[in-house]
């Protein structure tokens, strides 16, 4: 069965001969020329995606002042940063928001402002030691007088994600948008057909220690994500019919762009970060080739009630959702995406692009995803 | 003149046939845009309201009285379209159309005409690129 290896498409790759196509632009081919063909056919096959994605921030390393401070409370622009590290490292994370503008503005808004090369004001504290005597700093930093400054993301990509919908009298403000009451509309976010870990549903070429695109950087799977649960309900080809895997991604922050990384507000529930992410997929086989060959009416996912009052419960098809609405309890309900297919299309397009010049090589994966059955453990409340 | 007017009943209010009373009394010709109404709740209306100004403007003060609250939008809905993600999330809130995103492009489409200028997709535009361009006249 086996086509090519990483190392012989990387071959291809540098020569400039690799035949790289979106994973749009495969499912057709798959459709057209079944996929043992398609697989001689095609190298690598592109995908993106471009959502909200919470679990994001980033460490930066800010420089030691004279005398040196050992940071132990930080503001970036009056956002807090988690500073119980190193002297002068700290933790932004996206979803923390601003001590004085609140949610108008987070941590998802400090790493854009720095992605686009603005000035932050920094404020620290300390408690003074010996060796690190200063009590208090305040300046600016920006992405040319930091040390490092690198995008670490717990959990990104969700393979697939429950759609939203309200059973309740009132509109409720959510992560998954504003949800009008009495079923009134339907939210969704994924890529779909375009979405890296659903053209890879059982993690064979995604792994630890993979090349990515990353907000416009290469940046690299460091580990599985967070809540990874690849033990959900699988439909015949391999994807989940709910939220399952997840990636742990890494990538040099000063050299990201806002074009592939925007904060985000989400009314009454707080800022996010809209992360953008290119995964390649190499064409080893026939079965790589047919399983970045299905589109949206082959991905099911599941409507759920975000008020909680309910265990309403419905599955559904993407190209159900993309239709503009789906029916339920017999009436037509509008649905709405969440995620910008069309920015997972140019970063999918960018990709295809990077790798056909020569400038974005494939990887072997270090270590493979977990891909056995597990449940996730849920939190026990011992106290009052 | 026409104007563009939101209209929040109270619980207590939502039985009153406001409607008729604005096109009977004040020779007024509405057009309801979009609805809201349930029995013992809240009610939202937004409505078309042409006619005389001065009739207009005896009418919104007979709303008032009757303990109905109401907004006239006067403004316009603009649109970052440069700064603008393309999500969608303005069209799951979008109660006229007038914001639509769909196949093949997947681009947020704006269609001015059909803007009931109600601005709920202002707070849910996670990117912030949709703005109330008004001046309103609250009641």
């Amino acid at each position: 069965m086996p086509v090519k290896t990483i190392d012989e498409i990387n071959q291809k790759i540098s020569e400039g001969k690799a035949i790289v196509v979106t994973a749009e632009e495969m499912a057709e081919i798959v459709q057209e020329n079944g996929p043992k063909k398609s697989a001689r056919m095609v190298d690598v096959v592109t995908t993106g995606t471009f959502s909200p994605m919470c679990s994001s921030g980033a460490f930066i390393n800010f420089g030691h002042s004279a005398p040196p401070i050992r940071m132990t409370r930080v503001w970036l622009n009056d956002v807090m940063a988690y500073a119980g590290i190193a002297a002068v490292d700290a933790y932004i994370g996206a979803t923390e928001l601003s001590e004085s503008r609140g949610m108008a503005y987070g941590g998802a808004h400090v790493i854009q402002d720095f992605i686009d090369g603005k000035d932050i004001q920094l404020y620290a504290e300390s408690y003074g030691t010996d060796c690190y005597p200063r009590k208090s700093i305040t300046t600016t930093i920006n992405k040319n007088n930091v040390n490092q400054a690198y995008m670490f993301n717990p959990r990104n990509c969700y393979q697939n994600y429950p759609a939203g919908t309200n059973s309740t009298d009132k509109t409720i403000y959510t992560y998954m948008g504003t949800l009008l009451p009495r079923f009134g509309n339907v939210t969704y976010c994924t890529s779909g057909q375009l979405s890296p870990l659903l053209n890879d549903p059982q993690y064979r070429t995604i792994g630890i220690g993979t090349r990515v695109f990353l907000g416009g950087a290469q940046g690299y799977i460091a580990f599985e994500g967070t809540q990874h649960d690849p033990g959900q309900e699988r439909m015949p080809n391999g994807t989940p019919v709910n939220l399952a895997g997840t990636l742990a991604l890494i990538g040099d922050m000063k050299k990201m762009s806002s074009q592939y990384i925007r904060a985000a507000v989400y009314e009454k529930y707080g800022t996010t970060l809209f992360v953008g992410v290119g995964i390649p997929i190499p064409i080893l086989d026939e079965d790589m080739a047919e399983k970045t060959g299905i589109t949206d009416k082959d991905i099911y996912t599941t409507i759920v009630d975000k008020s909680g009052q309910t265990t309403f419960s419905q599955r559904v098809s993407y190209q159900e959702l993309r239709s503009g609405s789906v029916t339920i309890q017999g009436r037509k309900v509008p649905t709405a995406p969440l995620s910008s297919m069309k920015k997972a299309r140019e970063i999918a397009q960018e990709l295809k692009q990077q790798i056909q010049a020569g400038e974005f090589l494939l990887t072997n994966p270090v270590e493979y995803l977990p891909n056995h059955q597990k449940r996730l453990n849920k939190l026990d409340i011992r106290g009052d | 003149m026409t104007m563009k007017v939101s209209l929040t009943f109270p619980p207590s209010k939502v039985t009153f046939p406001l409607m008729t009373v604005l096109v009977r009394k004040y020779e007024l010709e509405v057009n309801i845009l979009h609805a809201d109404v349930h029995l013992n709740k809240t009610g939202k209306l937004i409505v078309d309201l042409s006619g005389e100004k001065n009739k207009l403007d005896e009418a919104l003060q007979f709303i008032e009285q009757q303990g109905i609250n109401y907004h006239v939008f006067n403004g316009t809905l603009t649109w970052e379209e440069d700064k603008c993600v393309h999500c969608g999330a303005c069209t799951s809130v979008c109660p006229s159309g007038a914001l639509t995103i769909s196949a093949p492009e997947y681009s947020l489409a704006f269609d001015n005409e059909k803007c009931l200028v109600c601005g709920l997709c202002i707070k849910a535009c996670p990117v912030r690129v949709l703005h109330l361009d008004q001046r309103e006249i609250e009641g």
